[in-house]
């Protein structure tokens, strides 16, 4: 019996099978056999799709509820304000997927074609892809173990026909499990400009955000920064700030001091908010004036910065 | 070849509560946390069975962190809370070398864990189980549910917020219910409101579970949110504020 847990060394490594926290998984033979040892030949196959696809964003958090989803629709609605701009928002929350009720397309269905399959368009240079499309109704529950949930994320970046795209952001489940590893693998080879991580202001969300900062350095993954989401609510009535949800520890503020990675920003809690996720509008259009618009509007301004950079990065490298 | 699991780590407990969301956020480990020292201050004994084991929130809820798990004769030792073992608790996150260590595990592993956590956990004689779960309808729900099912869980309460998207998580979750086989005590609509401390007004929040049919049997709907200048119990070691017991635990 083991008295601490160790990470599973991967299906794919030299340890696969052999390694002492091996014991006791139900793959351990299957692993010890090499049959995790090939390669997938689908990380090719993704790595030529997604060469239509200028940048790619995970939107990440090791705790639930601290609006993932909302941020990566918004961060969807703001970058394509620029008609010029082809933006692809992917949801591999396959237990659950919000971003159709988010986006205003709960009841869309996917359609296939001899490319693929067919994103749902909310603007003509924003198309959306979500296992919620692919449900007949709102009660139906996707009760699927890892593997099968691993084979559905393939297949949303193999199979959908994106196009051609500036921007492709990834909206993700909570935690650090199957999904997560997956995506991070299945792109491995197509490279991930970098995730932007949320969290809300409270000690019980840091701490498992500290987990997903630790994963993404883990497995490599550039961190764009973190988001402090419902930092601070002003009334709208009298305009003054209270504090739901403390930040007893020092907030996202100190956490990204004492990691060293950029604070993008904070987002106050706006009413607004919830209330246009729930119609499947834009915050920004009911609400343009909010502060919290104008703290999103800025955190996206740093996240196309931080795209562009490692673009000229790249191209330097190139030529050099 | 696998043993069965032993009947008695769980013979002496007389009830099992799962609480359950399909959406993350809404306050699962809250609630459990609240529902535990609730029922501890009704003078039940409450054990916390937190599988959550990505995102483990029970030890910071109770100021438990860094608390370490020993064994003995009969497998794993809960962490007591107090002399009189009025709560115990289990956790991934008694487990880890450091707290910022992140379980980054397949279904395959968390479902072996969490198997022993059902079956190598020596609990003792308990009036409850508090069983927290992650987010979502996937292994750590399924492993949990077969793992629970000879001992025929009391029910589920299942949690949400008045966000339409919450709403959606929730209709979700009561679909796996059904299709597990695990009876549905009510529902628990959290952060139901909030009142500004400054001026007094409520504004308006959303609305989503208004529509709540009445199959998705009672509702329990926790008023507004604390007022800031009280610790809230996600504040570590907070004691829990008063709450009425769910109408569908048996007293």
């Amino acid at each position: 019996m083991e008295e601490v847990p160790h990470d599973c060394p991967g299906a794919d490594s030299a340890q696969a099978g052999r390694g002492a926290s091996c014991q006791g998984c139900p793959n351990q033979r299957l692993c010890a056999s090499g049959a995790g040892a090939t390669p997938d030949p689908a990380i090719e196959e993704i790595k030529e799709k997604m060469k239509t696809v200028k940048h790619k964003i995970l939107v990440l958090s090791g705790k639930g509820g601290v609006g993932k989803s909302t941020f990566s629709a918004h961060l969807a609605h703001g970058l394509a304000e620029d008609e010029n701009t082809q933006i692809a928002l992917l949801d591999i929350d396959i237990c659950g997927p919000s971003i159709p009720k988010i986006m205003g397309l709960e009841g869309e269905q996917v359609h296939q074609s001899g490319s693929g399959w067919s994103p749902v368009y909310v603007e003509d240079n924003l198309g959306v892809m979500s296992v919620g499309f692919l449900l007949s109704s709102p009660d139906d529950a996707v009760i699927w173990r890892g593997p099968k949930k691993n084979g559905m994320i393939k297949q949303f970046l193999r199979d959908v026909d994106w196009g051609e795209v500036d921007y492709l952001i990834v909206d993700t489940p909570p935690g650090t499990s199957d999904e997560h590893l997956s995506v991070v693998q299945y792109l491995a080879a197509a490279r991930i400009d970098g995730a932007v991580i949320i969290t809300t202001p409270q000690e019980v969300s840091l701490q498992d955000v500290r987990k997903e900062i630790n994963f993404c350095r883990k497995v490599k993954l550039p961190i764009i920064g973190v988001v402090e989401n419902m930092s601070g609510f002003i009334c709208p009535k009298c305009k003054k700030e209270s504090q739901i949800f403390p930040p007893t520890t020092g907030g996202a503020e100190l956490m990204c001091q004492d990691l060293e990675v950029p604070l993008l920003g904070r987002v106050p809690l706006d009413p607004l908010i919830g209330k246009n996720c729930d119609k499947g509008q834009s915050f920004f259009i009911d609400a343009p004036d909010s502060p919290a618009t104008l703290a999103y509007r800025s955190i996206i301004q740093r996240i196309q910065e931080f795209c562009d950079l490692r673009q000229s990065e790249e191209e330097n490298l190139i030529n050099s | 070849m696998e043993a069965a699991a032993e009947p008695g780590n769980l013979a002496g407990i007389r009830h099992i509560i799962l609480v359950l969301s399909g959406k993350g956020g809404v306050g699962k480990s809250t609630i459990s946390t609240e529902l535990a020292l609730a029922l501890r201050h009704a003078g039940k004994k409450v054990g916390i069975l937190d599988v959550d084991l990505c995102g483990p929130s029970i030890p910071r809820m109770f100021g438990a962190q860094g608390r370490a798990v020993h064994q003995c004769d009969r497998g794993w030792a809960p962490v007591f809370l107090d002399r009189e073992q009025s709560i115990s608790l289990m956790s991934v996150g008694f487990l880890l070398e450091k707290p910022d260590e992140a379980v980054v595990w397949r279904g395959p592993k968390k479902n072996a864990l969490i198997k022993q956590f059902v079956s190598d956990v020596a609990w003792g004689e308990l009036d409850y189980l508090v069983v927290d779960t992650p987010p979502g309808t996937s292994d750590e729900h399924m492993a949990t549910i077969e793992a629970l099912r000879p001992y025929q869980p009391l029910g589920a309460l299942v949690v949400t917020t008045p966000q339409a998207v919450s709403v959606g998580d929730v209709r979700r979750e009561l679909t796996f219910c059904r299709k597990t086989g695990v009876r549905v005590m009510g529902v628990v609509e959290n952060m139901s409101g909030f009142t500004c401390p400054h001026c007094t007004v409520s504004p308006g929040g959303c609305r989503g579970t208004e529509a709540a049919p009445d199959r998705w049997g009672p509702w329990v709907a926790l008023g507004s949110l604390p007022s800031p200048r009280s610790a809230p119990a996600s504040s570590p070691g907070a004691a829990g504020r008063s709450w009425p017991g769910s109408p569908g635990c048996p007293s």
